[in-house]
């Protein structure tokens, strides 16, 4: 069966996007992107060092040709720092899809959900396809969704804190609601997580600590890719009600007396 | 401008002049009339993998090369990094 998923002007098979952050070095995280079979990978911009300037670049181990690059806005508190980061990202020349976070604060990452409002009303003006990181509150959803982003990401928990899909509840309400895909960004520490969020109709996952800090970051970056499309198939195929009591699975006639 | 830079007499110097400019919070002297792309040429920074950005502007980099550098002026120059 063809499962496609659409985010912004392009088609892709996996659903799965993932982060480059903490892995040992760009080895690790090219293999472990590889294994996990994402296409399209978070990037954070930050100052050249100039006066040791590193000679390996990320992209010559992620090529843009073969990813789709996705610059964050991580680390900035501000709507205009986010704005200023993701001209500077498209300067780059990979494309205009940007994760926009304005976080609020630093001890749980929370999204500053006023700030990111107005700058996604910003950067969608100028043409951005914007991915906004969230609370899983269905009212930001809605107005991220009617300022004209491509996605709305809720987070299932803090990022980096692998406490797995705290508000399965509100993650539907965001579904029920939503025109544009949810991906649901931060929070997922294992295989069943990503799969819960996807049996709940997600259109993706995004995540980086879980596999990058993982004792096996290429193993769990497996694990990931099928956690990710179990649930996927799970949630296609359509799963059973929750009941109470036992319905037996062997024909109740011909039972010997 | 460092005093000892200074032309002698209003001439052109030998030792060419310097200028101190900002990149990415450092203060750093560089020759004077220097251009973006001659500054990453110094810097040995390839332009297809940085982005300039002078005085909060952003520096294309087809401009990069018409783009001299003065006295004060501030250069961010960025590059992607491992991120989520």
């Amino acid at each position: 069966m063809q499962d496609v998923f659409k985010l912004g002007e392009k088609f892709y098979q996996s659903r799965l996007i993932v982060g480059t952050g903490k892995y040992k070095n760009f080895e690790e995280t090219r293999n472990a992107i590889e294994v996990s079979g994402a296409e399209i990978v978070t990037v954070a911009v930050r100052r050249v060092n100039i006066t040791d300037p590193h000679k390996e670049n990320l992209l010559d181990y992620l090529s843009p040709n073969k990813y789709t690059i996705l610059p964050n806005t991580a680390g900035c508190y501000t709507a205009d720092d986010a704005v200023r980061t993701c001209r500077l990202a498209r300067e780059a020349g990979v494309g205009n899809m940007v994760k926009l976070e304005v976080i609020g604060d630093d001890r749980t990452l929370f999204p500053d959900v006023p700030a990111t409002l107005e700058a996604a009303k910003v950067l969608v003006k100028e043409g951005f396809i914007v991915l906004p990181y969230i609370t899983d509150d269905p009212i930001t959803a809605q107005k991220l969704q009617d300022i004209g982003c491509a996605a709305v990401m809720p987070l299932a928990a803090p990022i980096g804190s692998g406490l797995g899909i705290r508000n399965p509840y509100n993650l539907r309400i965001i579904l029920e609601q939503a025109t544009v895909p949810v991906i649901v960004d931060a929070g997922v520490g294992t295989a069943s997580d990503a799969a819960i969020a996807m049996e709940l109709g997600c259109h993706g996952v995004l995540m980086n600590t879980a596999i990058a800090s993982a004792r096996d970051p290429i193993l769990m970056a497996e694990a990931m890719r099928l956690g990710v499309e179990a649930g996927r198939k799970a949630f296609l195929a359509g799963r059973i009600g929750k009941k109470l009591y036992a319905t037996a699975s062997s024909p109740l006639e011909g039972i010997l007396a | 401008m460092r005093p000892y830079s200074q032309p002698p007499s209003g001439g052109q110097s030998e030792y060419g002049f310097f200028m101190k400019i900002h990149i990415n919070g450092e203060e750093k002297e560089i020759a004077e009339g220097l251009n973006i792309a001659g500054l990453l040429e110094q810097l040995e920074l390839r332009p297809g993998r940085v982005v300039v950005e002078l005085n909060r502007a952003i520096i294309s980099r087809e401009t990069q090369e018409s783009t001299s550098l003065k006295e004060g002026d501030v250069l961010e120059i960025v590059h992607f990094v491992g991120g989520g």
